[in-house]
């Protein structure tokens, strides 16, 4: 088992965590008010004032905020603190629409450092180990974050950023990289690529553990990277807006502890905004406690999750995420019906006939949509008997239905024909738009 | 030893891809004896004897074919009617079920050439023997 970085704050008896988040999310709401316009007439119009919120059960008078309101005051009419206190700035990369451009001041990046410090450590790193940062560098959040955050437990960083990939593999040999942070889907590329070059992550490098997230992925695919490297594969959690990368899963790999002193966490009804309760399915809505360039209030990141209070097996008192199911912005409505990427990877990587990559293409063929999801064959999916390749697709096309409760064409291509990302993984495109 | 090894391959239904799998054969010396494509919509598999089917398996996997090695008969048959229908009632008789065949002519042979893949190739091995059919040895196929 491993230790804790700050072990005060991570077991805090819950009686003294809440009063912590009550006091931070008073003097954050009075913060707001006196710092941004943006907020002080978003207030007014909800009819709150700071001195409204009493406890943390008055957060729900507080208006929500959104992604549209980052775009819509871009580049930075909603930050709180002025110029000269900001030391940072990241940029999202604005593939949905518009970029959202989000501030840093000295604190926050401690705080976003700590955050990380406690996570790696809660996953068993230290001082001896060696990460390899292959995260992209740059305006994107992942590869700075976890740099800091991997300095601070005094652990070796290798800031590798992404791509190279047979010098990744070269210098997780050579260095005895002991950790790895990147995207899910770049991981099981660096696999494909370690197996072509000869060398077996098991047995030709000390690699323990894998930190991985920019994207949903599914306990599927958690799998097929833990039994095909020998590693532990942690998710880890963070969106831009909310620092970047923060909060990852313990050795317990039981959901994602969201530290509470620097986040007040709700989950609520997309539909109605109204809080569901504990352990069911809403959007995570988060407030920042302790942010002070770029506060966010009720900030509704569009992530779907549950939420449990109950206290982990590790110690550690703070509420956990359980995987991401999805984002709102990702959701596909088929001939009516909702459909989540992360559903049909969850699907797909319980076959193994089938590689770890996929795609899915949506045409609108008159009035009727249509999904194909294009899967490599495997090695071992391969018979030479036609037959047998259509009885596998209408496998993969039988369990699909039965997840998403519509049919879907499924293409078998040829391995490594699909498009390998280094980063955040393409894997839906959509014909329909006009 | 009687059986022979088939190379088989996964291809995806584009303009050259079965371009390309020549031209890999070809780049590496490896000759074609029979080939046959049988294709499922986007999707087909080739099949095929080559003279040298290791070189040929190796070279297809190299260049990231899906690419698979199996064991098939290669019958020869009386290029006179009744010659197909000789063989296949043997096999049917027996109770040895045909996945697929493909046949060829070779220029010296007054005899076609059929590869069949079957369920139980030891049976069949056996039955086409006693019914006094020869099959071509690897060896054979390689001094066509």
């Amino acid at each position: 088992m491993s230790g804790y970085w700050d072990p005060h704050i991570e077991r805090m008896p819950l009686k003294d965590l809440h009063a912590l988040q009550e006091d931070r999310l008073k003097s954050i709401v009075r913060y707001v008010y006196d710092h941004s316009a943006f907020y002080r007439q978003r207030f007014k119009d909800a009819g709150v004032e700071p001195g409204d919120i009493k406890s943390l059960a008055d957060v729900t008078k507080l208006p929500f905020t959104r992604k549209v309101d980052l775009r819509d005051t871009y580049p930075t009419g909603m930050f709180s603190a002025p110029k000269s206190q900001v030391v940072r700035y990241h940029v999202s990369s604005g593939t949905t629409g518009k970029p959202t451009v989000v501030g840093y001041t000295r604190g926050d990046i401690e705080t976003w450092s700590e955050s990380l410090a406690r996570a790696l450590t809660s996953i068993g790193l230290g001082r001896d180990d060696t990460i390899q940062v292959a995260y992209g560098y740059g305006l994107f959040t992942g590869g700075l974050g976890l740099h800091y955050g991997a300095e601070r437990i005094g652990a070796a960083v290798l800031p590798i950023g992404t791509g190279s990939t047979e010098r990744q593999i070269e210098l997780m040999q050579d260095l005895g990289t002991t950790a790895i942070a990147c995207t899910p889907s770049y991981f099981l590329h660096i696999m494909e690529v370690a197996e072509k070059m000869g060398v077996s992550i098991q047995e030709d490098t000390n690699l323990k553990a894998g930190i991985f997230g920019a994207e949903p992925w599914s306990i599927e695919t958690r799998k097929r990277i833990e039994e095909g490297t020998g590693i532990n594969a942690y998710d880890i959690y963070g969106t831009s807006e909310i620092s970047g990368p923060l909060c990852t899963e313990c050795m317990q790999q039981k959901g994602i502890h969201i530290w509470g002193d620097i986040f007040l966490t709700e989950v609520i009804d997309p539909k109605t905004g109204e809080p569901v309760d504990d352990g069911e399915r809403g959007e995570l809505v988060f407030t920042t406690l302790h942010k002070f360039a770029l506060p966010l209030i009720r900030y509704r990141i569009g992530d779907l999750s549950v939420m449990t209070n109950e206290v982990c097996e590790c110690g550690r008192t703070h509420p956990r995420i359980l995987r991401i199911m999805g984002r709102t912005d990702d959701m596909l409505i088929i001939r009516g019906i909702n459909v989540f990427p992360s559903q049909v990877e969850s699907v797909l990587m319980k076959i193994p006939e089938v590689g770890d990559h996929w795609e899915i293409i949506v045409d609108r063929k008159g009035v009727l949509d249509m999904m194909t999801v294009k899967v490599e064959l495997t090695e071992k999916g391969f018979s030479d008997k036609i037959g047998d390749l259509m009885r596998l697709k209408k496998k993969v096309s039988k369990e699909l239905k039965g997840v998403l409760n519509i049919a879907a064409e499924v293409d078998l291509v040829e391995p490594g024909t699909i498009p390998r990302s280094m980063g955040k993984a393409k894997r839906v495109t959509d014909n329909r738009k006009v | 030893m009687a059986e022979i090894k088939q190379i088989s391959l996964f291809v995806e239904n584009r303009p050259g891809r079965t371009a390309n799998v020549a031209k890999t054969l070809s780049d590496a010396g490896v000759n074609i004896r029979a080939l046959t494509i049988a294709e499922a919509g986007d999707f087909g598999v080739i099949r095929m004897v080559v003279d040298n089917p290791e070189k040929g398996y190796d070279v297809l996997k190299e260049n990231a074919f899906t690419v698979s090695m199996t064991d098939v008969l290669a019958v020869e048959m009386k290029d006179t009617p009744g010659g197909l229908y000789e063989i296949v009632n043997t096999l049917g008789e027996s109770g040895v079920n045909v996945d697929y065949a493909y046949a060829f002519v070779t220029a010296k042979a007054e005899k076609a050439m059929l590869i069949l893949r079957v369920d139980d190739i030891a049976k069949a091995r056996d039955v086409l023997s006693k019914k006094g059919v020869k099959m071509a040895t690897r060896e054979e196929i390689q001094a066509i």
